[in-house]
């Protein structure tokens, strides 16, 4: 797991995990960037992490992939990323296409809903928490 | 004491608290009006390992973190 202050170089990245693996026989490289759009009249967005958390939960994620003769890697931006730049890129490396396309799909879809990581609006250079697109944790309202 | 710290968009310094379980924050941390209305939608990590269980048992110097609603990517 990497992470970066201000905008992801997705071209070092990429080339950086395609040279990691590039001996480890894998038929298959899976990456998925996410990229900051003009929308809302934003600047960029703004991002929070807290890490001992977030290294558990992409532990997790490695032992599954593991378990599938897989492997994850994830790189994502602390603080402000301006739009049309990358903020977030994850890949998943297996030995047939099969796994890493499902895996894929899981791992990004599990990191929106659990990874703890915290995003704004930058707006007028003001930072605003991102709550309608923000879903709360599994296990939410334990102390409600 | 327990400390009790707050995570991303809630503004709230960190909170040292009499506690022996995770309910005894709980109940604490409804009579704080400007932390009572996240309760509902935040999750809970003890020592940074998340948690479901409100008997837990803590002990002086547990770290409870509080965790908002999240959105990477």
């Amino acid at each position: 797991m990497e992470l970066y202050n201000g905008p992801l170089d997705v071209e070092s990245i990429f080339s950086k995990w395609l040279h990691e693996e590039e001996n480890s026989n894998y038929g298959a490289y899976i990456p998925f960037v996410g990229t900051i759009r003009a929308e809302d009249g934003i600047e960029a967005l703004s991002f929070d992490i807290y890490e001992p958390v977030l290294e558990q939960w992409f532990q997790s994620w490695v032992k599954r992939a593991e378990e599938l003769g897989a492997k994850v890697k994830m790189a994502h931006a602390i603080g402000d990323v301006p739009v049309h730049t990358s903020s977030y890129i994850s890949a998943v490396f297996s030995p047939k296409r099969r796994v890493a396309l499902e895996l894929i799909d899981e791992f990004v879809e599990d990191f929106k809903a659990n990874a703890p990581i915290w995003k704004y609006d930058v707006k007028d250079g003001k930072r605003i928490y991102a709550e309608d697109r923000s879903t709360p944790m599994d296990g939410s309202g334990l102390l409600a | 004491m327990v400390k009790v710290e707050f995570l991303g968009p809630i503004s709230q310094e960190v909170l040292e608290l009499e506690a022996k379980t995770l309910a005894d924050v709980a109940t604490q941390l409804q009579n704080i009006e400007t932390i009572a209305p996240w309760l509902a939608k935040c999750a809970v990590a003890v020592n940074d390992q998340m948690t479901a269980d409100l008997s837990m048992v803590l002990k002086s110097g547990d770290k409870i973190s509080i965790l908002p609603p999240v959105c990477g990517g």
